[in-house]
């Protein structure tokens, strides 16, 4: 029995400092967003108006708030274009580099690249291709022989989101595609020897086998791309600043520009924790999702 | 009818040669089974055959067509691998019924052959399981009921059995002893079991290093082994080999002797031998015994002793330094470190030139 206990606290003891950092850095700011979010608590205090609890008002004032909700359908009209654009970027790169094409590690490297870049740095090389004399401009005039006039992309309302779609979605596909990879590299060589043996053409191969055999991956990809796609907010403020007429606004930025530009903390955390709600229920979706191909298999 | 011919047949992997040049002729419905130690290219060979691996050179022939280039499928062949590989999102019906299917075969047809399969294999019962509900012996069936319900020419099987246990193992082998009567298509198995190769082939080939070192009968290859590694490899326990030295030849006898041995005539090819040459005398421990008389004895003392019941494993350590194993009668009074003559029955000893051919006429 002894030696069960000595093992369970080298256990604690190796869990200590990550646990302590997690504390620190996620769990604390959070409570402390989640009581801030019933104050008004503002960013510089005014020393005649002492903070003081408000009870709901502040998640009242958001659920009444036309920008906040604009901003709850702007990013999930963002996370339903980018979400299955990204991953079908990712799963096809993976497909590409898991066959034994030469020189597959140089592609794997480059392929790569966009997610090592910042995306500060992402955006500023964008927003040049996007400008009225940038990249698709000319591609779109040349294409069309110049029957389409150069667009505003970033500034046209109905171009402007696309934009931050296709945009993100190349700076963020190799994260898909590295799961995918591993994802690829977890189903067996036989299936798929199996499957030729049988007669299958590489088709039949990529549905009866490869697909079948990424459905956790699926899942896994689609539930982190849908987070990361919540969190939308560098290439907004650097492009767009949530123009033009709002349309490109964010959850994540509403937050930002209600604590820290407009000073009300108080409303910006309570957007934080709505934002939490958020994402906890979709990762509570993925692991029942994941549960239930446990049961299966 | 698909024989199956196999003409001076190579696989380099890079620039290792791993198989160096088969050839095999293997008639309609036989059941052959490719056997060897690991690493000797069994599967490699099998997966070529199947079309899962390019042959580098030569050519391979099922049923008079050439299939060098052909892909599995126009083959006429099917497979069933060590590892089962069934699809794991889908059921038992539709593992067996996926090469049907993806054929665009009509749905009645379809069920109607994997019920026959299902009732063959005894699987009515599972069709609607996934394979991770099955045990190791269902899933083996599984595979198996795969590869029959296309009704190929050629069955591959590629260690069928190694996931199995020991009882398990004795019951799918009989099953598809059966199975290959019932059928009567042709049989391609690899194992490494000679146990499993014995019972079951109707001719083996003994592989080794890429090459066939030997190809017939299962008890041609046990009376007759063309070479030393033939010899050693088929048969358990071990054929014993004894260096010895030729004492006088004539055409089709040669008289042996080595230290602690008595003179033994064996009859073999001595035409080009001459006296005094080193040759490898190969006996099976069941062909010696006790010696009580005056028989060509081999003298030496008991170092291990087994009593199986019926039979006594004895291991003794010869004058010349040699050891030899014997299986003797279990009634023979012997304990361990008595010394004891053996007695080699001369018409089952084996002679090996210095090449590890057989002298045999
Ligand atoms: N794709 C490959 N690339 C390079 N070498 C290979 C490849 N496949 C097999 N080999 C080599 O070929 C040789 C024969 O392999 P093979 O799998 O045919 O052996 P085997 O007789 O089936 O052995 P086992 O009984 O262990 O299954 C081995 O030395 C192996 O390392
Ligand atoms: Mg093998």
């Amino acid at each position: 029995m002894s030696y069960i206990k000595r093992d369970r606290r080298a256990a604690w003891y190796m869990l200590a400092p990550a646990l302590l950092m997690i504390g620190v850095f996620i769990v604390l700011p959070f409570l402390m967003s989640v009581i801030l979010s019933f104050t008004d608590q503002r960013l510089v205090p005014n020393p005649n108006v002492p903070t003081s609890f408000i009870g709901w008002r502040n998640y009242v004032r958001l659920a009444e708030d036309g920008d906040f909700l604009n901003a709850f359908w702007r990013t999930a009209t963002f996370t339903i274009l980018v979400v299955p654009l990204q991953s079908v970027m990712g799963l096809g790169a993976a497909l590409l580099i898991n066959t034994k094409l030469p020189m597959r590690n140089l592609f794997r490297g480059i392929y790569f690249l966009p997610t090592v870049i910042s995306m500060v740095v992402v955006s500023v090389i964008w927003s040049s291709l996007y400008q009225r004399e940038g990249f698709f401009n000319y591609a779109v005039t040349a294409l069309s022989f110049g029957a389409v006039q150069p667009i505003d992309w970033l500034q046209n309302p109905y171009t402007a989101m696309p934009a931050l779609v296709l945009l993100s979605a190349w700076q963020g596909f190799p994260f898909q595609m590295v799961v995918y990879l591993a994802g690829l590299q977890g189903i067996s060589q036989e299936l798929y020897e199996a499957a030729r043996i049988e007669g299958a053409n590489r088709w039949q191969e990529f549905w009866h086998v490869t697909m079948p055999g990424l459905r956790n991956t699926h899942i896994l990809v689609a539930i982190t791309t849908t987070i990361f796609a919540f969190k939308l907010f560098t290439q907004v403020q650097l492009l767009t600043q949530g123009g033009p007429s709002s349309v490109t606004d964010t959850l994540v930025r509403v937050m930002y520009m209600q604590g820290f530009r407009q000073g009300k903390v108080g409303v910006g955390a309570a957007a934080a924790v709505v934002f939490f709600l958020l994402v906890l229920g979709i990762s509570l979706v993925q692991r029942l999702l994941v549960k239930e191909e446990r049961a299966i298999q | 009818m698909a024989d199956l011919h196999l003409t001076q047949v190579r696989k380099c992997f890079g620039n290792v040669d791993i198989i160096k040049g088969i050839d095999l002729a293997i008639r309609h419905g036989e059941f052959i089974v490719f056997v060897g130690p690991s690493g000797c290219g069994k599967s490699t060979l099998l997966r070529m055959i199947a079309g899962l691996e390019e042959i580098s050179s030569g050519e391979i022939t099922i049923g008079g067509r050439v299939v060098n280039d052909l892909p599995p499928k126009e083959r006429s062949i099917a497979m069933v691998f060590q590892s089962y590989a069934l699809f794991p999102h889908m059921t038992v019906r539709d593992n067996i019924a996926f090469g049907l299917t993806i054929a665009g075969e009509p749905r009645k047809e379809i069920d109607a052959k994997v019920a026959d399969a299902a009732r063959i294999l005894k699987l009515d019962a599972l069709l609607d399981r996934k394979p991770s509900q099955l045990s190791g012996g269902q899933r083996q069936r599984v595979a198996i009921g795969r590869a029959i319900v296309r009704n190929p020419d050629v069955f591959l099987f590629d260690e069928p059995l190694s996931n199995l246990d020991a009882a398990l193992r004795v019951n799918t082998r009989a099953e598809i002893a059966k199975l290959h009567r019932d059928l009567g298509a042709t049989m391609i198995y690899v194992t490494h079991d000679q146990v499993e190769a014995m019972t079951l082939a109707d001719r083996i080939a003994v592989l080794d290093g890429g090459v066939v070192r030997q190809f017939g009968a299962p008890m041609d290859l046990y009376r007759y082994p063309d070479n030393l590694f033939v010899a050693g490899f088929i048969g358990s326990p071990k054929m014993n080999f004894i260096p010895v030295k030729a004492l006088s030849v004539s055409a089709d006898t040669i008289t042996l002797n080595a230290e602690g041995l008595d003179a033994l005539t064996v009859a073999a090819k001595g035409a080009e031998i001459l006296p005094g040459t080193a040759l490898t005398l190969g006996i099976r421990p069941e062909h010696i015994t006790i010696s009580h008389g005056a028989t060509p004895r081999h003298q030496g003392s008991v170092v291990l002793l087994e009593r199986l019941g019926h039979q006594i494993f004895i291991e003794v350590a010869t004058l010349g330094g040699h050891s030899v194993t014997a299986l003797i009668d279990g009634e023979e009074e012997v304990e361990l470190g008595h010394t004891v003559g053996l007695t080699y029955d001369a018409s089952k000893c084996h002679l090996f030139d210095k090449n590890a051919d057989s002298l045999r006429l």
